[in-house]
């Protein structure tokens, strides 16, 4: 407290309470203990208890008839003289420190009185809460909000981009892609001649592992079931460091081709098909129609292959017939430690010629195409693979949500300045009696703090609901859904995130009125006049703030709400996908070996489907679209030329007749296959319009036209080209497709016959359990042992295909929606609390003959200019923020113009009506009653 | 005891047994003193505040402001646990030393 300040208290105090007659008392005691040069706090406490004695004896005195003189002489003698006092006083005082009893006053040394201090401030904080309930409510439902979605949105961002992957030193975990630039080709899959000259002469690896996605028919246990697995090298589990919870993990014994046939169970399926029984470990079960022999099972967290897997089988890669070519798995390796990926890569690239010396060429091949292919390392962390591009959508979800806890902070900060505006006396009276500036600035920070504290305690429940919410709704491509969750990185994360917002929200007012203007404070006596231009400042542009980050925020999901009808706006290529049902079947060699007899399975089963009632065409296919099902091989034309080494890549389709009437995609010349054109394996093929238009400029001319797979194959007459489909996403190009019969002899060599794929069922009651259930009871009639799997409407994979767009969408407008409340609200509150400071000078105006339109506008023209700064403060950060959403949109740019416009017109109209409620209720001053309440 | 102590001694006494019941203000104590002891006993604010002052370090009592509705806040002073300990063996004391004089008096008087 500094000095001068004090000086002015006694006269203000006593001014206050007596006439002008009275003696000063203050001065009197005052004097008198001056010499002890006590705190100021404790002096401060002294006088004010004895000038109350002092005062309160002379008013007794002169009430009891005695003259002022006579009452001033015996009260005076109280004091008994000049020493007396002081020296009683010495002798007390000079033992320790006393507990500061006061609020606000400095507590002195001493960690005990310390703590006692901080916990009288928080008792009174708790207090102060307490007595206005409506403002601690909002306050920390306000802050609850911000601080829970954030919470909430970075525990996805932890659990799936910064959280390390569940295994032992994953950092050291590697995907061993490769690189064929002379292919064209970015990533290029492992494949086992690369696997096995990895393995035995690398000096960068610990240990690698290969594997491949494989579904797998279980049947012999009641319903057949089709199910996900994965085929792997037993380096796998080694590499991840994943050991069997039951049983044994794979050896390389499992590995080597002819060894007897064995399987492992994730954790999951054993629970859910053996019940957990602990017996099923050596037992047999009946996979893709042969025996395999259960020799473990997978500890609960082992998450790799997805949240389906069900099973892993051993890969039985036979060395002596391995050749160059085939990459077509995945692998992973553990680097040795202190190996760098570049020093791993470099190793790998020494081995690349290694590796073509060794292994032969298939047939058709040579070397030297392998060579040309110029295939090169192109390792990455298994976290970077497993991750993807979902970074993208994370980061600015966690940025959005971001700006709604600005929004809310402002909010609050606003709220605890209008609080303070009202107890500007109280923290006179008690920077008067001593307290320091730290210890009233450390009172008002600690009320902010009692406020992000019962909001984070909050938040988190808040968060944990939003995370089971999230993890519900996120796009089933979300990597790692099953790691997200509240954990200590959460809470501690909330923590921070709470200390943040209490020196935001809680400074607010300690800058404003913790500071050197106190003694005004004091001296204005609490008499309510039009306010101060500072205070006002700094209210305004708090709103300022929030209606820009607002903006921010609504420009977003307004570009993603434009990207998101630019995207329903294309022609997917397929019409009505929620009148058509899918499911996958397959048709095992172990069930059905002969190809043609596979074809008439599947030509039944389509008959009998077609006969349902209400279906109006049944289709059957290797793919769906959009199911993610991709497989892009050569297409020559036999009107073009081809240089040596050039690999002509289209899109691969297997379909039988009624594919294209069930999809509703239109043939725009030409016709379908005919079940003739499957059993004699007619040299047909139907293209898509854009592989007709690359080659032939016009479907017109595609027809008649001769294409084949290979350099080797037959050739293949064009019979008809049907509509593009985006095959890949809505937001992707249509591929330039290829469609070929389910039984095709490709190259004269082998018969290839399309035994796993999708039946497409058109009719209104597609999705529907009931539905299902005959076209269930109709697959079982034509064999019972066919399992059904991936039954969804073709409406599910065009969804699916836009998860992330949509989800972005979703949480975007959410944030938008809560920022426009949050802005709005306290722009609202701004003003109205700006009217009922302004009442007396509204009636002011009111008497000296302003109109009640003139009224609104001067109030209404106040909340303009504050949304007009924050709208065009807003439009400035907008303009350098949504490049960041770049990645997310399709078919507008980040800057559209309109979407800008709209947002801002929408804001200010908004924020307009927040103005007039208020606007309008100083209009309807009266005028002589606003001067009355002074 | 000598003449000091007993002084001092019985103030205090007179103190705590005055805050024993209730919180008071020390103005209200002066009075209080006064009143009882019919004027005989009296407390100028220059020994009664720092006499509180030293019962409160003591922690003997323990003082607080206190704001009852529309009035100045006081300062209040009430009587500690260990304060009540301290009262019960002066109040013994006090008795014993009274009970002695006046054993004495009514030796010289008889």
């Amino acid at each position: 407290m500094p000095e001068k300040n004090r000086s002015q208290e006694p006269e203000a105090g006593s001014q206050k309470t007596d006439s002008s007659t009275t003696p000063d008392w203050r001065h009197e005691v005052s004097r008198r203990i001056a010499p002890l040069k006590l705190a100021p706090a404790r002096e401060a406490e002294i006088v004010e208890e004895l000038v109350q004695h002092l005062e309160d004896r002379y008013r007794e005195l002169v009430s009891s008839g005695e003259t002022e003189e006579e009452a001033l002489g015996l009260a005076l003698a109280e004091l008994k003289g000049e020493g007396l006092l002081e020296r009683g006083l010495r002798r007390v005082e000079k033992d320790a420190p006393r507990e500061a009893v006061v609020l606000g006053a400095d507590g002195g040394g001493g960690k005990r009185l310390l703590l006692a201090s901080v916990w009288q401030d928080v008792r009174y904080g708790l207090r102060e809460l307490r007595r206005n309930p409506g403002f601690t409510l909002i306050a920390t439902f306000t802050l609850a909000l911000g601080i829970g979605a954030t919470a909430a949105i970075f525990s996805v961002v932890d659990g799936v981009l910064l959280k390390p992957l569940p295994y032992p030193h994953s950092e050291q975990l590697v995907a061993t892609w490769l690189t064929a630039p002379g292919l064209n080709i970015k990533d290029l899959n492992p494949s086992p001649f690369i696997y096995f000259t990895l393995r035995d002469q690398n000096r960068s690896f610990e240990d690698l592992g290969l594997y491949t996605g494989v579904s797998r028919n279980i049947t012999g246990h009641g319903e057949p079931e089709h199910v996900a697995g994965l085929d792997v090298t037993s380096g796998l589990l080694r590499t991840l460091g994943v050991r069997a919870m039951l049983g044994r993990p794979f050896t390389e014994s499992d590995d080597e081709p002819g060894s007897p046939d064995t399987v492992m169970l994730t954790y999951g399926y054993w629970r859910r098909r053996f019940g957990g029984d602990r017996a099923v470990v050596g037992k047999t079960i009946i996979v893709d129609g042969s025996l395999r022999q259960i020799v473990g099972i997978l500890p609960q967290n082992f998450s790799f292959g997805g949240p389906d897997l069900a099973l892993i089988v051993p890969l039985q890669l036979d060395r002596a017939k391995t050749l160059l070519g085939n990459f077509s798995f995945d692998g992973i390796a553990r680097l040795k430690p202190g190996v760098t990926i570049a020093e791993a890569d470099a190793d790998v690239a020494r081995l690349v010629p290694v590796m073509l010396r060794s292994f032969a060429p298939p047939p058709g091949y040579t070397t030297k195409m392998f060579e040309d292919a110029r295939i090169g390392p192109n390792l990455r962390p298994l976290r970077q693979d497993v991750v993807g591009d979902v970074g993208d959508v994370l980061w600015v979800l966690m940025g959005g949500i971001v700006l709604v806890l600005l929004i809310a902070c402002a909010n609050i900060a606003n709220l605890l300045l209008v609080r303070a505006e009202g107890r500007r006396q109280e923290l006179a009276i008690r920077s008067a009696l001593g307290a320091s500036q730290g210890r009233i600035a450390a009172q008002m920070l600690l009320e902010g703090f009692l406020l992000a504290l019962l909001s984070s305690g909050l938040g988190l429940v808040l968060a944990d609901v939003a995370v089971r919410a999230l993890v519900a709704m996120a796009p089933t491509d979300l990597p790692r859904l099953n790691e997200i969750g509240m954990d200590g990185a959460v809470v501690l994360f909330t923590l921070v995130v709470s200390l943040f917002v209490t020196l935001l929200v809680g400074s607010m007012p300690v800058l404003k009125y913790a500071g050197a203007s106190l003694g005004a404070g004091l001296r204005e006596g609490g008499r309510s006049m039009t306010e101060g231009r500072g205070r006002h400042r700094s209210r305004a542009t708090l709103v300022t703030v929030q209606v820009a980050l607002a903006l921010v925020l609504l420009v977003s999901s307004g570009l993603m709400i434009r990207t998101f009808r630019s995207l329903a706006r294309v022609d997917p290529g397929f019409a009505a996908p929620s009148e058509v049902q899918t499911f996958r079947v397959d048709i095992p060699e172990t069930q059905v070996k002969d190809p043609v007899q596979v074809v008439q399975v599947e030509q039944e089963i389509l008959q009998k489907i077609g006969a349902l009632p209400g279906v109006s065409s049944a289709g059957f296919s290797l793919s769906i679209p959009m199911d993610g099902n991709q497989w892009s091989d050569s297409v020559f034309a036999k009107d073009h030329n081809y240089a040596p080494e050039e690999l002509p890549l289209h899109r691969y389709k297997f379909v039988a007749p009624g594919f294209f009437k069930t999809m509703g995609s239109p043939l725009i010349v030409g016709h379908d296959f005919t079940w003739g054109d499957m059993y004699n394996k007619a040299p047909v093929a139907i293209v898509s319009e854009r592989l007709a238009r690359e080659y032939w400029h016009d479907p017109g001319n595609a027809v008649g036209q001769q294409i084949r797979s290979s350099r080797k194959d037959d050739w293949r007459e064009v019979i008809g080209v049907v509509g593009d489909v985006h095959d890949d996403g809505v937001d992707k190009p249509a591929p330039s497709s290829v469609y070929w019969p389910i039984l095709v002899h490709f190259g004269g060599i082998d018969t290839m016959v399309t035994r796993w794929g999708a039946v497409s069922i058109r009719g209104p009651r597609a999705g529907s359990e009931s539905f299902m259930n005959e076209v269930r009871e109709v697959v079982s009639s034509v064999n019972p042992d066919l399992p059904l799997a991936d039954v969804h409407t073709l409406g599910y994979y065009e969804r699916t295909s836009m998860a992330r767009t949509s989800f972005t969408l979703v949480m975007l407008a959410l944030a938008g929606g809560m920022a426009l409340l949050l802005g709005i609200v306290g722009l609202y509150g701004v003003i109205s609390y700006s009217v009922s400071q302004r009442t007396h000078e509204i009636g002011i105006r009111a008497t000296l003959g302003a109109q009640q339109s003139d009224i609104l506008k001067l109030i209404v023209g106040q909340g303009f200019k504050l949304t007009l700064a924050g709208v065009t403060v807003g439009l400035a950060a907008a303009l350098a923020l949504t490049r960041f959403l770049s990645s997310l949109l399709f078919g507008v740019k980040a800057t559209d113009p309109m979407t800008f416009i709209a947002v801002s017109l929408v804001l200010t109209g908004v924020a307009l009506l927040a103005c007039y409620i208020p606007a309008r209720r100083a209009a309807k001053v009266d005028p002589m009653a606003a001067l009355r309440y002074e | 005891m000598s003449g000091i102590e007993w002084k001092k001694v019985s103030g205090e006494l007179l103190i705590l047994s005055l805050v024993e019941a209730r919180p008071r203000h020390g103005y209200e104590l002066s009075q209080l003193i006064e009143q009882r002891s019919g004027g005989a006993v009296r407390f100028y604010v220059a020994s009664l505040y720092p006499l509180l002052y030293r019962l409160e370090n003591r922690g003997w009592i323990q003082g607080r402001w206190v704001e009852k509705n529309g009035q100045r806040r006081r300062r209040y002073y009430r009587l500690t646990a260990q304060g009540r300990r301290v009262l019960a063996a002066q109040r013994r004391g006090w008795q014993v030393f009274v009970e002695a004089i006046n054993r004495i008096t009514e030796v010289e008087h008889a």
